[in-house]
Formats: structure tokens, sequence, C-alpha cells
């Protein structure tokens, strides 16, 4: 509220007559103040202050009950030595391998579905339902799905001869299990914006190339791929960022972190730590790092998100 | 801010691709167009088995005996079906309360917060505020923080508060409004001539009677777009509901059959999970059955703004 306080005398105008017009300013800088007051206010309560407590809770022991105990960079120093804390760091980041599978598929798809073709709306709907179902329910789904012994995935390998592993109770194919799902749910969401994009590249381009002689495959790297960077970016981007998240498959798939924790990922590691370790200073420090990876990611999407608007407009 | 995203109405792309279509004499298409054709249809009706199989192996399971689940090969259509696992699914758990409680968080959120998103955003988009432009990038910055590090603080808040295990640590944080939906609909409101609201202005309008009656029925489409999209996601959320609820009576849809997987995994019951988990998918399902149109526009702009 001190933001809105500060900002209520309104700007003198010189340019004009004095009195009528800032009576006028001041009547709608209180009405519009009113507007955005709900916003800052749920800003200030729920993510500035928050932030700030991070900060400083971040520093100290606390278990979330009795009162926190200033104990210095320990919970950092202590970051820096705990084997499951870069153990789920790079399991996170591991996962995110996963991306650059993803979108190729999702572009080969929307490639696909760009041609003039009967049915291109029933696919785009088939493709779209599992990014919109619950990922709850997905991952109770899947965790079936992989079921060793009676899951339809071995089932499936079955059928082209392959004798399927136990997926989440084996180290080695948990990760993946769960990256081929995220795979699975996401797909549908970058291949529309794919469509998107590729329905927005002015058909003249192609028509000007087609009759300087360049071929299909020129088209598309000359053309194409250049029109799409910006969704290529922004996806990349929005996906490492929620990439860095996991979480939900992970707490319904895995409730343990998977075998010898192949499947913990930061947020789950963090949540542990809070809510069933009670070591909450510590696991603010680790979300507070988590937090930095995020706000960096993100502020070099911004920044580059500048250059690219100038260099496709 | 200007050069992030351009005018909502420039980005239709079927109305844009289908002008084209017009200025260009449309050519007969080729037997090795339509040859192409097949093989990819071929193609991305392989690639849409993979998607919808499981969720059809998920709705067959949930029509099984709990000894048909293990049978091999298995059955795709249960012979007999038994639709009473979904009957039984109903006193399994409390299914009937998660979805009480998940509409009652999801529709407070979703119309408390939708109205002073779209408040706040008229506000930045057309009204003379002092430092506006500063306030509206220091909400911005909340965009950049990722909820997993808000969220032990938060808990604290409502842990002293005395409100952990209600619903109010879901619908509080929320129903101030959503960063994103001010940022769509301010950019939404670029396309809005300032003229008319100066009209009304002098006709002796007040800024709530502007926004009702001009600014509302305008934007309305992308309010509903956003509605939606939020709604969708408020459902599905799980991380903050199994923060703060513990009680049967308290828990959301999602955490309940979470819980139903938990619970039933270790009796064996699938055909049980999955009617749970079918029963969730409903709601969603039906909304985007009924708004397909509007979340895929919505979507596809989302990215078009980057």
């Amino acid at each position: 509220m001190t933001i809105l306080e500060k900002a209520a005398p309104p700007a003198p105008d010189s340019s004009r007559p004095p009195q009528r017009v800032s009576t006028l300013h001041r009547r709608e800088h209180r009405t519009a103040a009113l507007f955005v007051a709900l916003p800052v206010l749920g800003f200030v309560v729920f993510v500035a202050y928050p932030i700030l407590f991070a900060i400083v809770t971040s520093f100290t022991n606390w278990n979330g009950i009795t009162a926190p105990v200033a104990n210095g960079v320990d919970n950092y120093v202590r970051m820096f030595t705990d084997q499951y804390f870069w153990k789920s760091l790079g399991n996170t980041v591991f996962m995110m391998l996963a991306i650059p599978v993803g979108l190729l598929l999702s572009l080969l798809l929307a490639l696909a579905m760009n041609r003039k073709m009967a049915g291109t709306t029933f696919f785009r709907t088939i493709y779209y339902i599992p990014v919109i179902s619950s990922i709850a329910a997905i991952a109770i789904l899947w965790q079936w799905a992989y079921n060793g012994d009676f899951g339809l995935v071995n089932q499936a390998l079955g059928y082209v001869g392959i004798d399927g592993p136990n997926w989440l109770q084996n180290p080695a194919t948990a990760k993946p299990a769960i990256m081929i799902m995220a795979i699975w749910k996401g797909l549908g969401f970058s291949m529309l914006l794919y469509l998107a994009a590729l329905q927005s590249v002015p058909r003249q381009l192609y028509e000007a190339a087609a009759l300087d002689g360049a071929s299909a495959i020129q088209q598309f790297w000359a053309i194409t791929v250049p029109m799409l960077r910006p969704v290529t970016f922004f996806l990349v981007v929005t996906n490492i960022i929620g990439g860095a998240q996991i979480f939900v498959e992970i707490n319904i798939m895995t409730p343990d972190g998977g075998p010898e924790y192949s499947t913990a990922t930061l947020v789950w590691y963090i949540w542990r730590q809070a809510f069933d370790y009670l070591n909450m200073g510590y696991a603010t420090a680790m979300s507070l790092v988590l937090g930095i990876l995020v706000l960096a990611v993100t502020a070099l999407q911004f920044a580059l998100n500048r250059r690219n608007h100038f260099s496709i407009d | 801010m200007t050069t992030l995203a351009p005018q909502p109405t420039e980005s239709k792309p079927s109305a844009v691709s289908s002008r084209n279509q017009k200025l260009i004499p449309s050519r007969p298409r080729s037997a090795g167009y339509r040859m192409g054709n097949w093989i990819v249809g071929l193609v991305l009706s392989l690639g849409g088995i993979t998607m919808i199989a499981p969720l059809i192996w998920m709705f067959s399971t949930s029509l099984k005996t709990r000894e048909a689940v293990f049978s091999l090969p298995p059955q795709w259509i249960p012979d007999p079906a038994q639709w009473d696992n979904y009957l039984r699914v109903w006193d399994a758990g409390p299914l009937l309360t998660g979805i009480t409680n998940s509409a009652i968080v999801a529709v407070s959120v979703t119309v408390v917060g939708g109205a002073a998103s779209a408040l706040a955003a008229y506000a930045f988009a057309k009204m003379r505020l002092p430092y506006k432009g500063v306030i509206f990038l220091g909400l911005l910055t909340a965009i950049m923080v990722p909820f997993p590090t808000l969220m032990i603080p938060q808990f604290q808040i409502f842990a002293t508060a005395g409100l952990v295990d209600t619903l109010w640590p879901l619908i509080l944080p929320a129903i101030f409004g959503n960063i994103v939906m001010v940022f769509f609909l301010r950019q939404y409101l670029d396309s809005v001539p300032d003229s008319i609201i100066e009209a009304a202005k002098i006709d002796g309008a007040t800024h709530l009677q502007i926004f009702w009656r001009l600014i509302f029925p305008i934007i309305r489409p992308a309010i509903a777009a956003q509605f939606i999209l939020w709604f969708m996601a408020v459902w599905n959320d799980y991380l903050a509901p199994i923060i703060y609820l513990n009680s049967p009576e308290v828990q959301t849809l999602q955490l309940v059959i979470a819980r139903f997987n938990a619970t039933y995994a270790s009796q064996t019951d699938y055909p049980l999970i999955m009617a749970a988990s079918c029963i969730a998918l409903v709601p969603v399902l039906t909304v985007f059955v009924i708004f397909q149109r509007q979340i895929i526009e919505s979507i596809a702009l989302t990215g078009s703004k980057g």
C-alpha cells in the first residue's frame, strides 16, 4: 500500500489550466488506484513479503514450529555438501533433455497438420487432450501403464518382441519413464503453438522463393525455421521454467524419490525437507536457489525476446 | 513492453491464411500431394493412437473386475463391463467432497480474481495514474518468481493465521488477481480507442460504468479465454493443496484421487483407481469440448505474444 500512498499526489501538469484538470485527474487517480489496489496488495502480501521472509529464513535453523535460530550461511554450506541436493538438481536438469525431443516431435506434427487435408481438426483435438488432463490423473494412469508385468507400455512393447523392464522400480529407466510421459503430455501444447506460427507465415514468402527456384527443403530452412524462431524460443524458456518445477509426477509415481533417489527433483526434495523433515530453514535456502535459477532463465527470455522481435519485425 | 506483443486482432492465423488463399489462384492439388496426405494421415493416426491409447486403456481398466486387470493377453473391451465400479467409487473415498471443494476454490478464485484482474488491466491500460508503469513492472516481476520459492513463507503466513487445513490458503492468494491475466487483458485493451472512453467521460459516466458498459463487452472474449485457462489450472492444481490440506473433508479432487491411488494400489484395486481418475478428468474434458475454439485460440495467441 505504501506505493499507492506515495503515488496519490498528482503530477503537476503545467500545460493546462491548473485547477479544473487537477481535480478531474485527482478523481481519476483515486479510482485508478482503487482498481489496481487489489493486485498490488496481493503482490505485497503473497509475493514481496514471502521473498523477504525467505531471504531471512534461509540464514536460520528453523523447524517451522519454534522460533528460527540464526545460523549464518550454514544452510548454503550444507547444500554444497548434500549429495541429495546435487542429485535432485542433477535429476531436474537431466529430465530437461526431454525438451528438445518434445519440441522436435511437435514441430514435425505441426508441419504434418499444416497440410491441406481432411481430419486435421480431429487430430488437433486428440493430440491436445493430454495437455488439458490433470497431471494427477495422468501420473496415476502412467504409473499403472509402467507396471512391469501388466502395464500398457510393456504390453505394447511385447507386440514387437521387446521384454520391457519394471520402469519405475529401476534406477536406469525411472527417469526416462517420467520424461516419456512428460513428452506425451506436453506434445499437443507445443504443436499448437508451432501450428499457429506456421499458419501466420506469409504465403508470399514461399511463392517468391518458389519463383526463385528454391526447393521445398531450401524453403524450409530459409523461411520456415527462421520464422518459427520466436515460438521455439518461447517454448524452450517456458519448458525450462516448467521443468525446473516438476513435482506432481514424482510425488505420485515415485513417492520416495524413486529407486536410489533416481527421480528425486529439486522441488520434490525441497518439499520433503520442509514438510516431512521440518527443515524449513534449509528448504527455504534451497527454494531461493531454485528461484534464482528460474529468474535467470526468465530474465534471459526478456532480454533476448526484445532482440528477437527486432529481427522479425 | 509494447514490443512484446502484436495486437490481438492481428494474430488470427486462420483468417490470415484463408485471405491469402483467395489472393492466389488455387491450383489443383497434384497426385503427389494427395499421396503425401495419405502418408501423413497414416503417421498422424499412429501418433494419435499413441496419444489416446493410455486414456482409453484407463477407461477400459475402470470397467474391469479386479482379476481381469491382470489377465494376459489384456482385454481391451471388458466383458462384462463392470459399470458398478463407478457406483462403488463414490463410497470408497470422499470423491464428491473433493469435487465440491475443487469447485468452490476454482469458482471463487476465477470469478473474484478475474474481476480484480479485469479492473486492474483497465486502469493500467486506459486510466491516468502516476507511476503506473513502475507499479505494473513491479507486479510483472511476480510472474518470474516460481511458486516453490514462495510456498514455505506462504505456508507460514497461513499457519500463523490458523488457516492451514482450510480452503482459504488456496483461495486468498489468487482472488487479488492474476498478473498474467492483467498483462494479457492490458495488451488486448490497447486495441480499444481512447476516444470512446473520453466520449463516455464527457457524458458523465463513472469509470465503473465505463468499464461495465463499454470495456467489458469489448474484452469479453479475452476474459472468457483467460477465465477458462485459469479455471483449468486451478482445478488441476496439486502442489498447493498437498501442502495445506490434510483432512479428507477439505481435500480437493486432485488430492482425493492421489490418496485413492496410494490406498487402493496396495489392495490392487486398479479398476477403482482408474474409475476415480476418469471421473477427475470429466470436468476439464467437458470444459475443453465446449470451449475448444477459445482455448486453442488463446493458447495460440499466448505463444505468438512470447
